[in-house]
């Protein structure tokens, strides 16, 4: 996750949302899986949407080094 | 994109001008709704309600027509529109009372009687709480069914503005690696990769959350289109009957509606002549056990006058949608955590609005373009010596 350096390649479109890909397919898991069922169901479902808040967090740490 | 620059022009000018005029919307909607995700928490905590008396599992309810009397007793003048098997505590009963049958039910005071002994606890005044002032500005604005409809306006574009934010999120991210963002930039850029970042993460979560506040919005029309449409299919035969003036037993109704759905539990009952029933049935809405069909009613309609079973079917598609909707944009469906998880996306979502207003005003003082920033930012990144 470091910043883009000169002469860096541009990016296909599949590289640009692959990640954000994924966190749109673990967010709609996770916003179904409580509304399917309890207890486990819950569970899953927090662990899902707290994905997208984690890598957040992740990102934008990773430079204060 | 490869479609071209000037259809990214124009998604870029959508993107602009949806944002522009739904973010101090928007920024009300975030924060009003940070205290309601947590409504009751904070309603137990600033406010002291009647506990009712605690009983043993599988205890029976009250006689529900005492329950109603007892309640109404303590509201003179006041005519029963509803009585709601409380969701939050299974111990009490909620009696929604208006000065009249037909006035707006929005407006209804709440009773609360216990659901074993069928006494009154209290009728607390909802309107004076903090989370009611936070719940009208965040529905209404204190505006009415406008108000309404206004927001939902304002989230549509919303939704408009995060379709069109990621189509613009692929131009900006070309030369960058996913999650970029780059500390030692001007506060310009890095409030652009901090926008970029959390948008794209929180697509799903925001547009669900957008997109079902918008259908709530729609709840008063959809209810309309209910009553004329299968409601008043379902009682057609009653439209010429007087309303009826002696109704029958309330609790046998309720016995009635069970019966013709063994497994499902009553969640409230429409008293004749209000929004959810016809002038001669109580509506009694039952609900399902699992989760998922909790969520969803299905009226049974008994005849006030006789106390026999008119009719019961499964509410249309656009009820039940609405019905889905609301969990999805509260929620209140998944415990304490996905409600403090609610929370932290919340916060997040007010993190894009600032930082797009922000970065909107700057490049307004700039007299740049969206696009010419852009392509300034991709320039800087590749050029060293811009880097401050």
């Amino acid at each position: 996750m470091t910043s883009a350096r000169p002469g860096v390649r541009r990016k296909t479109i599949g590289q640009v949302f692959g990640i954000p890909l994924l966190m749109a397919l673990l967010s709609a898991i996770g916003l179904v899986s409580a509304l399917v069922g309890d207890g486990i169901w819950d569970s899953v479902s927090w662990v899902m949407l707290l994905f997208p808040i984690l890598l957040c967090g992740y990102c934008l740490r990773q430079v204060q080094k | 994109m490869a479609s071209g620059s000037s259809s990214l022009r124009k998604w870029a000018w959508v993107h602009k001008w949806s944002s522009i005029v739904c973010t101090i919307f928007m920024l009300l909607l975030c924060i009003t709704g940070l205290p309601l995700i947590f409504h009751e928490e904070i309603d137990d905590l600033l406010h002291e309600q009647v506990k009712a008396a605690a009983v043993p599992e599988r205890t029976p309810l009250a006689d529900l027509d005492r329950a109603v009397a007892s309640g109404l007793a303590a509201a003179p003048k006041q005519v029963a529109h509803f009585l709601i098997w409380d969701p939050d505590d299974a111990n009490s009963l909620l009696l929604s009372v208006g000065p009249s049958i037909d006035v707006n039910p929005t407006d209804n005071r709440i009773i609360r009687v216990d659901a074993h002994t069928g006494t009154f606890l209290d009728a607390p005044d909802l309107t004076r709480r903090f989370t009611y002032i936070m719940l009208k500005l965040h529905t209404d604005m204190f505006a009415g069914l406008p108000g309404k409809l206004f927001l939902g306006l304002m989230g549509i574009l919303f939704c408009a503005a995060i379709v069109s934010g990621i189509v613009v999120y692929a131009p900006s991210m070309r030369k960058l690696n996913f999650g970029a963002y780059r500390r030692e930039r001007p506060r310009i850029v890095r409030w652009l990769d901090l926008h970029n970042l959390a948008g794209i993460l929180l697509v799903v979560w925001m547009l669900v959350v957008g997109f079902t506040g918008v259908i709530n919005t729609w709840a008063d029309l959809v209810i309309k289109v209910w009553q004329f449409g299968q409601l008043a299919e379902m009682t057609s035969q009653y439209a010429d009957r007087p309303p009826v003036t002696q109704p029958t037993s309330l609790t046998a109704a309720v016995a009635t509606a069970q019966q013709a759905q063994p497994d499902m539990k009553p969640a409230f009952v429409a008293f004749p002549g209000s929004i959810f029933s016809s002038k001669s049935h109580y509506g009694v809405f039952m609900r399902g056990n699992t989760p998922l069909t909790a969520k969803l009613l299905k009226p049974a309609l008994i005849d006030a006058a006789t106390g026999k079973l008119t009719d019961t079917r499964n509410l249309p598609w656009y009820v039940t949608a609405l019905l889905i909707s609301q969990p999805l944009h509260f929620g209140d469906y998944g415990g304490m955590p996905l409600k403090i998880i609610w929370a932290a996306l919340d916060v997040i979502t007010i993190v894009v609005l600032i930082t797009g207003l922000y970065l909107w005003l700057r490049r307004r003082q700039s007299g740049s373009s969206v696009e010419r920033m852009l392509a300034a930012t991709q320039a800087a990144s590749n050029d060293p010596v811009l880097t401050s």
